[in-house]
């Protein structure tokens, strides 16, 4: 059994952060978890997926991969109004899409233990945009938590779901990607006990928003928020370290910074820390106390100075003459993560410290070195619909893109995409491409992605008589964030109890007319609908379906054919490798040449090839 | 006890986050504090993946420019890539082998001469192992094993205040059954090789 199911307590493991908090979700009993898959939070969600698939007999909580992070909230939201411990896990710009819900369920509050995770990107390692999520606390007038590392991020896990249910309301754990994956001895504790049913009762009064129940219900909250504030004034999460006269204020894994830093400067007894680690609603009374006690203060903090703001105006009211600076020229900026050397740099310049630091390598005299940005995998069937795709509209066409591996349809060769910003942009902004200009648009949107949030858009571009294509990739899974399921996974193929969505049926039923189902590998044919799809006047639509190889070699593995190039017949166009770029080809001699590991035998470039010199490796007799 | 900080990179599919998880493990059973960060998502598709281990006293999971005390590289290229984090005291353990990017062989840009690149290497810093890692991984009859390759120069080189008895421990435990015997002689190619 895994070690995250061990019932007793005592023992440390190293854990990743995103399965401290499964941990810590399993110790305070949770029962019912959803989520929208996204980095860095997805291995919340995946841990809890594989464990009950591994261990049936040995978990007690429903989980669900939700269609959308709304749609995980509003589900998770019943659960916990019931009366059920509920888990909610998304990426940062995922509870944008739970905004509406979140916003009005901070009013009605839950009836028992309620935790939304929202993790982070700072420097947007694997996200579109770096929002500091920590405004959605001071938004909906909810508590959030910031542990530092994956140890206090159990803790802090479990401690919610109690604190929730102490308020009544959902508590937000608000997490950054080098909290989420990093990895650190994690002590457990016994497994908590698991209320696994409810009995809901009937309170319309605090349930059904209409505006005079809701201006009832927002008084409510706030004296919630007063109370929240008491505990956090008393909280041992928010806890001071060293002494002296110089001030830091930090939270989240920026605190692991400031401590390596007080470390290498020596400076223990100069630098006084005050952790925020129960970061909302603030400590007030607690901060004032640290700001009169000291002479100036850094506030370390990733992104946006809320805190640094908080205090200022903490002391203008309060009349502490103490400096306060954490943004700022030779500070801190509000762009990207910080790291160790940056926080140490900078709390030596503020404070006057010294420290010999190491110097780093002059390096302007290196060679040019080839840029290696990820790219689509061998034998991906993405890369053939760009193709046929580009074979019909060449460089002209608009191509609105979407949120998932083909947004790599960005680079060259392929360059088809021109404009992502959110999941189910793609399909929405085609219809204000397509009016705005004379120009033929074509867009791209994933499986899930469609599912997630491409389907209102369908509904709306059928029924204002757009004009446009969308491509449809349809690779049976989640791909980009680690094959998760989604409802129009052939459920079969993974075992799973839940029920099957027809993709097709689902467009036709939106009213789309034009509807085409390709194998993107048969690129003739792929090439002709192609064609027929963009010259109907209207919206139309191709699903391109085809499982993601990686996806494909755990539920249906396939013997593996791979091409070579024949030399003989090898001219040199290099077409294959100049249109497509697929990472199992590279150029030798002027000819195109074809690893055979890497190759999986999708048989695109064989297509391509204009001398038809690419063919399957025969087999060894 | 003195901090070391060790920084792995490869790309995409060589098994680099697996090697820091590994030693992780073997620290933590040793007794010792250690953090681990890696990155996950979208560089993974055959792009730059770089994950750090760092032993001792320090908090961050996350290593600085100029910071790092040990650099473990995959691929050549990478290695003169990552040398931002380096400083002249570091030690660096490379494989020599490259791993072509598809923008090499599209022909957007050009792939530097490995034996000019140790070269190099050379000059930067005062300790450089440079060896062809990927055929021992070959020898070892597991191509998919030049993780365990450098794990084995690393503790050969490193100087680690984790025992060679934990990381095969942690490498037997976390291999599947069928690749145990040539993780582990992979392990012992590279902890040789490199020496």
């Amino acid at each position: 059994m895994d070690r995250l199911l061990t019932p007793g307590g005592g023992k440390s493991h190293l854990l990743l952060g995103n399965e401290a908090i499964v941990r810590g979700a399993l110790e305070a009993g949770v029962a019912f978890a959803t989520c929208y898959p996204g980095t860095p939070s997805s291995e919340v969600p995946d841990t809890l997926y594989r464990l009950r698939k591994e261990s049936p007999e040995a978990v007690q909580y429903y989980f669900e991969y939700s269609t959308n992070e709304k749609v995980a909230l509003e589900c998770a939201a019943g659960a916990a109004v019931a009366g059920l411990r509920t888990l909610c896990t998304m990426k940062h710009v995922g509870v944008n899409v739970a905004a509406d819900p979140l916003m009005t369920l901070a009013y009605t509050g839950v009836n028992a233990g309620m935790v939304l995770l929202t993790a982070d990107d700072p420097s947007l390692f694997s996200s579109q945009n770096e929002q500091d999520n920590r405004f959605y606390a001071r938004l909906s007038g909810l508590p959030m938590l910031e542990p530092s590392g994956p140890a206090e991020l159990k803790q802090c896990t479990t401690y919610a779901f109690d604190l929730s249910e102490q308020l009544g309301v959902p508590v937000m754990l608000r997490t950054t990607t080098r909290v989420n994956h990093a990895r650190e001895a994690v002590a457990f504790d016994k497994l908590g006990k698991v209320k696994t049913q409810a009995q809901f009762k009937k309170s319309p009064f605090q349930y059904v928003t209409v505006p005079a129940v809701s201006r009832q219900l927002h008084l409510k909250l706030l004296k919630v928020y007063d109370q929240a504030q008491t505990i956090s004034e008393q909280s041992s999460l928010n806890f001071i370290t060293g002494k002296g006269k110089l001030g830091i204020v930090a939270g989240g894994v920026a605190y692991n910074y400031v401590m390596d830093a007080v470390a290498d400067l020596d400076a223990a007894k100069r630098v006084k820390v005050f952790k925020l680690g129960f970061s909302w609603p603030l400590p007030e009374k607690a901060l004032v106390k640290f700001l009169k006690s000291v002479d100036k203060v850094l506030v370390v903090e990733e992104l946006e100075p809320l805190v640094e703001n908080a205090l200022k105006a903490l002391a203008q009211e309060n009349k502490v003459k103490t400096q306060i600076a954490g943004k700022g020229p030779k500070l801190f900026s509000r762009a990207y993560e910080f790291n160790p050397r940056l926080v140490r740099d900078t709390m030596a310049g503020y404070f006057g410290l010294k420290y010999k630091a190491t110097k780093p390598l002059k390096l302007d005299d290196l060679p040019a070195l080839p840029n290696r940005p990820p790219n689509l995998c061998p034998g991906c069937p993405h890369r053939a619909t760009f193709y046929a795709v580009k074979q019909v509209v060449g460089d002209t066409a608009i191509h609105p893109t979407d949120i998932g591996c083909y947004t790599l349809g960005l680079l060259p060769p392929i360059s088809m995409a021109d404009f992502v910003i959110c999941m189910g942009s793609s399909v929405s902004s085609s219809g204000g491409f397509s009016r705005a200009t004379k120009q033929k648009v074509v867009s791209f949107i994933g499986d899930s992605t469609f599912f997630h949030s491409g389907i209102t858009g369908l509904v709306n571009a059928v029924h204002n008589n757009h004009d446009f294509t969308l491509v449809i990739l349809d690779n049976g899974t989640t791909a980009m964030t680690g094959h998760q399921p989604h409802p129009g996974v052939e459920t079969d193929k993974i075992g799973d109890p839940t029920t099957h969505i027809d993709l097709e049926g689902v467009v036709r039923g939106l009213g789309v007319q034009h509807v085409t189902v390709i194998k993107p590998f048969k690129v003739r044919a792929a090439i002709e609908a192609v064609k027929a799809a963009v010259d109907y006047k209207g919206v139309s639509v191709i699903i391109s379906k085809e499982l993601c190889p990686l996806f494909a070699r755990r539920v249906a593995p396939k013997s593996r054919k791979p091409f070579a190039v024949n030399l003989d017949k090898c001219k040199g166009h290099l077409d294959c490798i100049k249109k497509v770029a697929c990472p199992a080809m590279f150029v030798e001699d002027g000819k195109a040449k074809i690893n055979p590991l890497q190759c999986i035998g999708c048989a695109l470039c064989a297509q391509i090839c204009p001398e038809n010199a690419i063919l399957p490796v025969k087999a060894e007799a | 006890m003195k901090t070391q900080r060790i920084v792995n990179v490869g790309v995409g599919g060589q098994g680099n986050l697996l090697a820091s998880n590994l030693l992780g493990q073997a620290a933590l059973d040793a007794g010792l504090p250690v953090v681990v960060s890696e990155i996950h998502g979208m560089a993974q598709r055959g792009g730059v993946v770089e994950s750090a281990v760092i032993i001792g006293q320090a908090k961050s999971p996350i290593v600085s420019d100029a910071e790092a005390d040990i650099i473990v590289s995959f691929e050549p290229v990478e290695t003169l890539r990552i040398l931002n984090k380096a400083h002249k005291d570091t030690l660096i353990i490379t494989n020599t082998r490259p791993l072509p990017p598809f923008t090499v062989a599209i022909g957007q840009a050009a792939y530097p001469d490995p034996q000019e690149t140790v070269k190099i290497l050379a000059k930067k810093v005062k300790r450089l192992v440079a060896f062809d890692g990927q055929s021992l991984a070959e020898q070892a009859k597991n191509p998919l094993s030049l993780n365990m390759v450098m794990l084995g120069a690393l503790f050969a080189h490193g100087d680690l205040p984790v025992p060679v008895a934990a990381i095969k421990k942690m490498i037997k435990l976390n291999s599947k059954e069928r690749f145990v015997e040539a993780n582990l002689r992979a392990f012992d190619l590279g902890f040789k090789t490199a020496a």
